[in-house]
């Protein structure tokens, strides 16, 4: 006998959704348990919404942002319907009603519901960016773009094919990565953002400022403290332009509207669940309707609307282990947001708790500003962990500083080393330090353990070039890299000694592709040779 | 998008690109004093001559040679002291009343026999196992496929190179349709601006393999993954070059990162996708989901090192300056080790490297024949040739080599990990013939392995010290080293060598061929076993033909006459194939084959009880287990006592300083070490070598998790804590 699978109704086929069905799977891969069905807006194959600033930047295509291979869902199991809407949904009679795009409507039951609809673009009422009234569904101008979906990926690329100036309203993440796409496809951009620095909301003042900088070097305009109060298309041989809040205008041949979103609760209002910013939910991903589910963008979760993909695959993960009861006990805790530019020339991170000032008494900030070359580094520590950062055009350093962000380990006593994301001082290769200096202990040849005092000795005893000291001791003899550190040792030995033979013979070493380019050590006071010898 | 040509060449598979020619002289030489030979130890296998007629008064120099280019490490420099070393056994031991005591062959040899017969008779034939080693010549490790399954006729063999390559070989058969470790000479590498060098730390492992790296380390482009500030990655960032400091176990997400930015960022070489490789459009949708700030997360490695990695493997290609991807253990020996390597070849085909001249992908083979042992039949799924043994066709033409019946070969038998662990179980085997490795010493979770070892009813191990494997058996059976034999052996760029002798055998010493012909003709096989390795390799001839690595053109004297070599080497191909892939890869449809993987991490979590991830590696004094090095003062000396690598403030907060001695312990055992601080350690990771035994010995604490596709233990990441010792 088997039973009859759970039916689970995903609304919505974004990256949580489609990840909520894929999770689904993987705890029950033959689809004996659970049947899912995923309904999806937009007439696509659920796709990576993160990869759309690269198609607009060019460097994949929109097929290339597909989440899965072609016929992927259909082979596991999962019923995706595209291109149709829930359009309502009886929570106590568990039946939804699917709304095709021709208007055809039909129900379907369901054990167990989960909304992930996601988020709309907010466009402001702003003159001139609606084709007609202004409304949450309302279509735009021609010209006026919002970035939100792939469809409007392939409206930006077309449109940049014959615009030649574009406007991008909001100069937060997603504004500056389509400001950079556009700008790489040869559009002249501006950027109208209406607060006194880009990314307000993931950047302090002094970081704002640098990337201001580096903004402006890239080659974008950058408008700070002021909104676009009107938008008028080409009319009577005036170019398309907008209209900012000082009364200038700005060429616009092309506007992309980047300025925010909105989690689209209209269904969840509509079914009665507790709604606030968006659908609340508990760590279990619950509503306030029993088996009504919420993950993604449409949901708050302690008070947090997630604006970034991680929060939502996770939570897709948490609600699978829930659902089929994989791990029951399974609870969401919340994600650790880090936020990252995709341009390749701005290398910009910031994480947790930022804004605190430098001598504030609860934390312990450090802080590198270098705005000349586009430099700023922020780190916000409390009882030694790192609870916030902002690294910008300091790259390097951000794989060992997210690692320390998102475990909470203890950061690097040594701040230094903390901020550069390495060890300050480190071994270097024999051949770059001060051979005077170094102790006699330290070893010059790695390949046969051959010691500076070990080659102190054979030169004494006679061998006095590279070739004799690789006769007397191997040094040199593996690898060869130390050929330049024996050499300048040589050297160096010579001028302290006099009275040496200055030869030196062919070598017996390892053939090099490349001359050695180590120029010898620095010739020292003789007295550090008897420290060398110890 | 880069848009150069890749259209295939013309058959001339020994052209070779003017700018990828090597130094060095490629031929042997001939009737200078002294016997040319290589080396004992790893797969570089540096030629050296040997002077001398004793024990006692023999040298050892390098000798030029492509690979080594006249460079020998110091493991290099003192085997000799391995053939005076007064470790080394001169005669059969048995146990008896407890002690092993010297015995005569005869005796020694009933003993093994009786207890063969015996056991087959009572359990079954499966009841006898045999365990192989990487370092063994190609006739040996040929002679023990043939005396498993045709003298004893078990399932069950296996050998430590499971514990190797067995990823890397699974994958490039994945991806390509045929391992060899580097699919062109290794002095390709040398002409190199750019080199991506993952889990690999020649600057200790093949010293003198660096000298192939020096270019692009000069360059600015040696690029080393390593969760390690190794030397090897030193080096690199002392030339301008690039470390990638990644958490262990997490190679697979960094791969999957660097083809995303390939991608996005325009260097992927979207026509020779299109034209040399299949399934790209499946397995993008895996990497488009490794976003690469999401796997600076993961990995510990920066978006911009990530970056830079990828431009400059490409601008080195676009520049035609030589680009190469290389893996080696560190990023293999994970139990989802096959699929790492398939995301890094599957980089290396996005970015257009394998099968054009002057790039590529290898992975650097590590045992001394750590290339020959893996072709030949002492893996527990193959025949020589490198032929599977579930093959038909292959049963039937290694059959006839061997003039016995296919249906009388037995079948596939358990994975290393898997014979080890089945020992003296309901079912398993009850007697067990080691042949050149120490498992109480490098299998994984040796603790258990060593339990599993003793419960056996008897226990044989061919050697040439006594090994802590040895030390445990019931009869020891002493055996030639490399000096005191003949054979051939094939390199890590798969060339194939000639091994000679200058010395006569100490003592009672016998060549393992005589072992197994003495062994086969007490149980009933009198034929089929010759001692001549000569002979041997005649008959290895014969069984490879036609397979995978086939090595029918090569013979003794071509080899002797300075020949080089490398397999596949036929009749219509007698100049062999120095480079492989340049007209197609070795699939069906020619095309290299991107393969969907994913990132999983390692099998075993880091947690509050145990809170940092341990990986195991070699230091440059020793090689192995250290069963040999040990013995040979100079490097005992140089490389000190076992330790543990650390982060200073790891140390402090386990309290513990500099020399001071710690427990690190894993949920399966515990290993003592002398603590050694460095600054550059990732604090979440602490480095132990495995060249120790008993107290010392790092694998008590690995974890025996296995690859599900080659088998391969999770050697490099496991989770510990550290206990100070009061």
């Amino acid at each position: 006998m088997t039973p009859t699978p759970r039916r689970v109704l995903v609304v919505g086929n974004g990256m949580a959704g489609a990840r909520l069905a894929e999770e689904v799977r993987l705890r029950d891969p033959e689809a004996t348990r659970f049947a899912v069905t995923v309904v999806g807006e937009e007439p696509h194959a659920a796709y990576n919404r993160v990869l759309l600033s690269t198609v607009v930047a060019g460097g994949i295509t929109p097929r290339d942002t597909r989440l899965k291979p072609d016929g992927w869902w259909a082979a596991r199991h999962v019923d995706v319907v595209t291109g149709a809407r829930v359009t309502a949904v009886d929570p106590a009679a568990r039946v939804a009603t699917l709304t095709d795009a021709d208007g055809t409507e039909r129900t379907i039951a369901w054990d167990e519901l989960v909304l992930a609809t996601g988020s709309t673009a907010f466009v402001p009422p702003t003159e001139g960016l609606y084709a007609g009234t202004p409304g949450p569904d309302a279509s735009l101008a021609e010209g006026v773009v919002a970035f939100r979906t792939v469809d409007d990926s392939s409206r930006i690329v077309e449109a940049a094919e014959s615009a030649s100036t574009a406007v991008v309203l909001g100069g937060g993440l997603l504004g500056l990565e389509a400001a950079r796409g556009l700008l790489a496809r040869g559009v002249e951009v501006t950027i109208v953002h209406p607060q006194d620095f880009p990314m307000d909301r993931q950047l302090d003042v002094d970081g704002g400022a640098v990337l201001t900088r580096v903004v402006r070097g890239i080659g974008a305009r950058l408008v700070l403290g002021q909104l676009v109060t009107a938008r008028h298309p080409a009319r009577d041989g005036e170019p398309a332009h907008v209209v900012l809040s000082d009364g200038s205008a700005v060429a616009a041949d092309l506007v992309v509207v980047a300025a925010g979103v909105r989690p689209r609760t209209d269904l969840a209002v509509a079914m009665g669940l507790d709604v606030d910013r968006a659908v609340v939910v508990d760590d279990r991903l619950a509503t306030s309707v029993p088996h009504v589910h919420a993950i993604g963008e449409c949901s708050q979760h302690r008070g947090e609307v997630p604006g970034l993909v991680q929060p939502g695959w996770d939570q897709a993960r948490v609600l699978a282990d829930v659902l089929t009861g994989a791990d029951a006990d399974a609870t969401y805790e919340g994600t650790s947001v880090l936020t990252r530019l995709k341009a390749h020339d701005i290398d910009l991170a910031s994480m947790g708790t930022v804004d605190v000032d430098v001598h504030d008494p609860g934390h312990e900030v450090l802080a590198f500003t270098d705005p000349v070359r586009g430099r700023y580094a922020k780190l916000v520590l409390r009882q030694d962990r790192l609870v916030g950062a902002i690294l910008l055009g300091v790259g390097d350093a951000a794989g060992a500083l997210t690692q320390l962000y998102d475990t909470g380990a203890a950061v690097p006593r040594d701040r230094l080393a903390l901020m550069l994301g390495r060890a300050v001082t480190r071994s270097t290769a024999p051949d770059t330090v001060n051979l005077a200096e170094m102790p006699g202990s330290a070893v010059i040849c790695r390949c046969n353990t051959v010691t500076k005092s070990a080659i102190v000795g054979a030169f004494r005893a006679g061998a006095d070039s590279v070739a004799a000291v690789a006769e007397a001791t191997r040094a040199t003899t593996g690898c060869g890299s130390c050929k330049g550190a024996v050499d300048g040792l040589c050297s160096w030995l010579r001028s302290a000694e006099p009275g040496s033979a200055p030869a030196e013979p062919a070598q017996s070493t390892p053939d090099q592709s490349t001359p050695d380019q180590s120029s010898p050590a620095p010739v020292p006071a003789p007295a550090a040779l008897t420290e060398g010898a110890a | 998008m880069t848009t150069r040509t890749t259209a295939g060449r013309t058959a001339d598979t020994t052209a070779v690109p003017t700018r990828a020619l090597g130094g060095g002289n490629p031929s042997e030489p001939q009737g200078q004093p002294g016997v040319a030979t290589h080396c004992a130890y790893c797969g570089l296998q540096c030629a050296m001559t040997l002077t001398g007629s004793t024990a006692q008064d023999l040298t050892v120099a390098p000798r030029r040679f492509p690979t080594n280019r006249g460079g020998l490490c110091q493991k290099g420099w003192t085997s000799a002291e391995l053939l005076r070393t007064p470790g080394r056994l001169t005669t059969p031991l048995v146990r008896r009343d407890g002690e092993l005591s010297p015995a005569s062959w005869d005796q020694a040899l009933d003993v093994v026999a009786d207890a063969i017969v015996r056991t087959q008779a009572a359990y079954g034939r499966d009841a006898v196992a045999v365990f192989g080693g990487g370092g063994l010549t190609n006739e040996k490790a040929y002679q023990l496929g043939k005396f498993a399954r045709v003298a004893l006729r078990t399932s069950q063999i296996d050998y430590n190179g499971r514990w190797c390559m067995s990823s890397a070989a699974a994958a490039g058969i994945r991806c390509f349709g045929l391992d060899r470790g580097l699919p062109f000479p290794v002095t390709d590498i040398g002409s190199a601006h750019a080199v991506l060098l993952l889990g690999a730390n020649p600057a200790e492992t093949m010293p003198p393999f660096l000298t192939h790296l020096v270019r692009a380390a000069d360059a600015g482009g040696l690029m080393v993954a390593d969760p390690r500030l190794t030397p090897t990655a030193a080096k690199a960032v002392d030339g301008g070059g690039l470390h990638l400091q990644l958490r262990p176990g997490t190679d697979a997400a960094l791969a999957l990162g660097m083809i995303h930015l390939a991608v996005t960022e325009g260097y992927a070489d979207r026509r020779y996708v299109a034209e040399r490789t299949s399934g790209f459009d499946d397995f993008w949708p895996v990497a488009a989901q490794w976003l690469p700030e999401r796997v600076e997360r993961v990995t510990g490695v920066s978006v911009t090192t990530m970056r830079a990695a990828v431009a400059a493997l490409a601008r080195a290609r676009d520049t035609e300056r030589g680009a190469y991807v290389l893996s080696a253990r560190g990023s293999e020996q994970h139990a989802s080790g096959t699929d790492t390597v398939t995301a890094f070849i599957a980089l290396a085909l996005v970015l257009g490297l394998p099968g054009n001249p002057g790039t590529g992908f290898g992975t650097i083979t590590g045992q001394g024949n750590g290339q020959g042992g893996r072709e030949h039949g002492q893996k527990a799924d193959q025949l020589p040739g490198y032929r599977k043994i579930d093959d038909p066709a292959a049963r039937a033409h290694v059959a006839a080599v061997w003039g016995v019946d296919p249906d009388d070969l037995p079948g596939p038998g358990r994975s290393a990990f898997e014979l080890l662990s089945a020992l003296g179980t309901d079912g398993g085997p009850r007697l067990l013939m080691v042949h050149g490795s120490n498992p109480v010493v490098s299998a994984p979770d040796a603790r258990a392995v060593a339990e599993r070892i003793a419960s056996l009813d008897l226990l044989v191990v061919c050697d040439l010290v006594l090994s802590e494997t040895a030390a445990v058996a019931d009869v020891v059976l002493p055996v030639l080293q490399w000096a005191e034999e003949e054979g051939t052996l094939t390199n890590l760029e798969g060339r194939v060598l000639r091994r000679r002798r200058a010395l006569a055998a100490p003592g009672l010493c016998r060549s393992e061929l005589e072992v197994w012909s003495e062994l086969a003709a007490r149980i009933g096989c009198s034929t089929g076993f010759p001692t001549d390795p000569r002979v041997v390799f005649e008959e290895l001839r014969r069984a490879s033909a036609g397979g995978p690595a086939d090595y029918s053109a090569v013979t003794w004297e071509r080899l002797d006459a300075g020949e080089s070599l490398h397999w596949p080497c036929t009749p219509e191909r007698p100049q062999g194939t120095p480079r492989l892939f340049l007209d197609a890869f070795a699939t069906p449809d020619g095309r290299a084959r991107f393969v969907p993987v994913d990132h999983v991490g390692p099998a075993e979590a880091d947690d509050a009880d145990y809170p940092l991830v341990a990986t195991t590696g070699r230091v440059l004094q020793h090689y192995q287990s250290g069963a040999q090095t040990r013995l040979v003062d100079e490097l005992s000396a140089a490389a000190g006592d076992m330790f543990v690598q650390l982060h200073p403030d790891t140390a402090d907060a386990a309290g513990v300083a500099e020399g001071d001695l710690v427990d690190v312990v894993s949920r399966r055992g515990r290993t003592r070490a002398s603590v050694r601080l460095d600054d550059d350690m990732r604090g979440d990771v602490v480095f132990l070598p495995f060249h120790w035994a008993g107290d010392g010995r790092a694998n008590s604490l690995t974890h025996a998790a296995l690859d599900p596709t080659s088998r391969m233990p999770e050697f490099k990441a496991c989770a510990v804590r550290l206990e100070a010792v009061s």
